[in-house]
């Protein structure tokens, strides 16, 4: 029977009038409207991303050089973009992996949106490593494909291959996660629409949901294996992008502290960049009684736990520095700090080591303005960490004679923008066509979590009659019935 | 479906309706199907339903995928094209470990994805039986096959239904052609 949750406990489904008819109601409801201003964010996302797929071409048409990379900075924007966006997605697997398996039921209200992200993210830092390539259409001889070389096959001891595995795996893992959750959901929009049409294409896209006993039995345990692979998966693909750094021989990057660093840190910004999201989806969708206040507090202690990890990862990297004696390490972490690069530094310290210390103040972390404005910080401070940590490195290497600086094109500017626009583009049709939060599991919280049930049982406990409801409507449970 | 004919109770709170599977099933009333919104839980074991076997298949694609894994990176490095890399070794095995981890995911996840698909009997464009369509929004379903039922019978297991609970209990006869 379900378990019985603490009156003290806040809970995760707001209003008195809830139940499953109203959840259904509110949670569909906006998939079945149309706002204005909807349309025009949707249109001017989608111009941004229709500049991004320009800035593409151009880089395409034209050549590597229209970035601003040059002989010494070979990685700069592009590779920094990648690892950021890279590191926002892998939130949406946290919160659906490892969050399911901890069995924290605030999961429910933003595992759909934070997974949809997951998916719109990679997509975006994909982009950008295989346009770095130059000859994108080459782009398939990254897999081991046969070929007329011998076959020369891919180097299999190589980090940059181990990330073409990992990413696209997570991709695909992630993607198959989302949407086999998804399924249910449909199913109920399904059956709750009088055209034809829609339901013709919420069948499809339900692939025939029923929602039979025996489906639901195998969907969690889908969910619960599917989890158990995606939490370690998850560690491993940020692991393996901060390879891509560590297993090189320049001072600032050759560390071994990157792997736990960069997975802190992706969660760090992933988690922020969720509430970035999820701030405006809950206002323009008027979901505020199901993406809760204790959620953001949830969400704001990760946040600070994770930032905290990341600060003092940090402050390691600098003592390991002085500590090793080794004099280039010494000067590239120098160089960090002091260096042309010095405002890149107090950016990525103070958004991401100090002001996420305000959550440890309550009223800080439930304050929905200050939650939006620091996630805000967090994203620009992340994106400044990779920034730091590959162009400074870089910028001044161990020959003196080649030390350079790196100015963004207007491509490089366009390519970063644009895929900002893109992935709110793709998050805005996915909020318009698909249930931005996952009502079945909603549901499945109900009796436990919302604030309409602990009433319920606070009423009877009042009258003395105990505080199960089920059990008060049917009386004991019948153990010994087969 | 062999049968076009059934009974259909419907309940509003998932508690009662795990009860009225109980007792429905201890009176040795067969039930066809059990439709919920939500998956409820001891609802598997109130059905008496086996344990799903998805996840021994989940294991077993995953082996597929760390043997292929480890076997393919073999051969291409070590037998049909070996090569010189920094002096590393032709069989590097240590760098063979995160591919071998990653197609180990990848084939688990997807083995099982599809297993599951195919064991649900789910594809994009099935046309299933929509019993009740409120059984996706509010409702809590049991299906009774009446195909081979007396009229007294089919009365007996509607009391049933509504001494154990059942806010609505309605017959439910397929039409040839029912789209959705």
């Amino acid at each position: 029977m379900h378990a019985y949750e603490s009156e003290f406990r806040e809970p995760l489904i707001n209003g008195l009038d809830k139940n499953y008819t109203k959840i259904t109601d509110d949670l569909v409801r906006p998939t079945e409207r149309i706002t204005t201003l909807w349309v025009i964010a949707t249109l001017l996302t989608g111009a941004g991303a229709a500049f991004f797929v320009f800035c593409l071409t151009w880089t395409v048409w034209f050549g590597i050089g229209t970035w601003g990379l040059n002989k010494t900075i070979g990685w700069a924007w592009d590779i920094t973009n990648f690892v950021w966006w890279i590191g926002i997605g892998h939130a949406g697997t946290l919160i659906s992996a490892i969050l399911l398996l901890f069995r924290q039921r605030y999961r429910t209200g933003i595992n759909r949106a934070a997974e949809a992200m997951t998916i719109f993210a990679v997509i975006c830092a994909g982009m950008f490593p295989i346009f770095h390539m130059g000859r994108v259409w080459d782009a398939p001889f990254i897999f081991p494909l046969p070929n007329t070389r011998g076959p020369l096959w891919v180097n299999f001891n190589s980090p940059l291959l181990w990330d073409v595995f990992a990413i696209s795996t997570y991709f695909s893992v992630s993607l198959l996660f989302w949407y086999s959750g998804l399924m249910p959901d449909f199913g109920t929009i399904r059956d709750r629409s009088k055209n034809k049409w829609r339901k013709w294409i919420y069948n499809m896209l339900a692939f025939g949901w029923q929602g039979n006993a025996k489906q639901w039995q195998r969907f969690e345990s889908l969910a619960l294996v599917l989890a158990g692979l995606c939490t370690p998966l998850v560690l491993s693909v940020h692991t393996i992008v901060s390879f891509d750094f560590a297993t090189s021989v320049v001072s600032g990057w050759h560390t071994t502290i990157f792997p736990p660093y960069f997975v802190a840190g992706a969660i760090f910004s992933g988690f922020a960049m969720v509430e970035t999201l999820m701030v405006i989806t809950r206002y323009l969708f008027k979901l505020e009684d199901y993406i809760t206040i204790a959620h953001i507090e949830s969400m704001n202690k990760i946040i600070v736990l994770t930032g905290s990890i990341v600060g003092i990862a940090y402050l390691t990297e600098l003592f390991i520095a002085w500590y090793s004696g080794y004099g280039y390490e010494q000067f590239a972490f120098y160089n960090r700090v002091f260096g042309k690069y010095w405002w890149a530094y107090a950016w990525m310290m103070s958004c991401n080591v100090i002001t996420p210390q305000l959550y440890w103040f309550k009223p800080i972390r439930r304050n929905i303005y200050v939650t939006f404005l620091l996630s805000i910080f967090v994203n620009i401070g992340m994106w400044f960490e990779r920034f730091v940590i590959i162009v400074t490195s870089l910028a001044a290497d161990n020959l003196p004679s080649s030390w350079s600086y790196f100015s963004p094109t207007w491509v490089d500017i366009g390519l970063f923008t644009g895929s900002i626009s893109l992935f709110l583009f793709l998050f805005l049709l996915f909020a318009r066509f698909f249930p931005t939060i996952a009502i079945a599991e909603v549901k499945s919280i109900f009796r436990i979590s919302s604030e309409a049930a602990k009433a319920e049982r606070a009423k009877l406990e009042g009258s003395g009659t105990g505080g199960f409801v089920g059990l008060q409507a049917v009386g004991p449970l019948d153990k010994d019935a087969k | 479906m062999e049968s076009n004919k059934f009974i259909v109770g419907l309940w509003d709170h998932e508690e009662v309706y795990l009860h009225a599977i109980q007792h429905i099933r201890a009176k040795g009333v067969e039930i066809y199907e059990s439709l919920t919104p939500f998956p409820v839980h001891g609802l598997e074991q109130a059905l008496g339903y086996r344990e799903s076997r998805l996840h021994t298949a989940s294991f077993w694609f995953g082996a597929t995928g760390t043997i292929l894994a480890l076997s393919f990176m073999t051969w291409a490095m070590a037998f049909n094209y070996p090569l010189n890399i920094g002096g590393k070794p032709y069989w590097p095995l240590p760098s063979f470990i995160p591919i071998t981890f990653e197609l180990t995911v990848l084939f688990a996840a997807w083995g099982m994805t599809l297993t599951y698909y195919v064991r649900c009997k789910l594809w994009p464009g099935r046309v299933p039986p929509i019993f009740d369509a409120r059984t996706t929004d509010d409702r809590f379903a049991l299906v009774f096959d009446a195909l081979k039922l007396s009229d007294a019978e089919m009365s007996e297991i509607k009391n049933m239904c509504k001494h154990e609970g059942a806010v609505e209990v309605k017959d439910r006869v397929f039409t040839e052609n029912e789209g959705l």
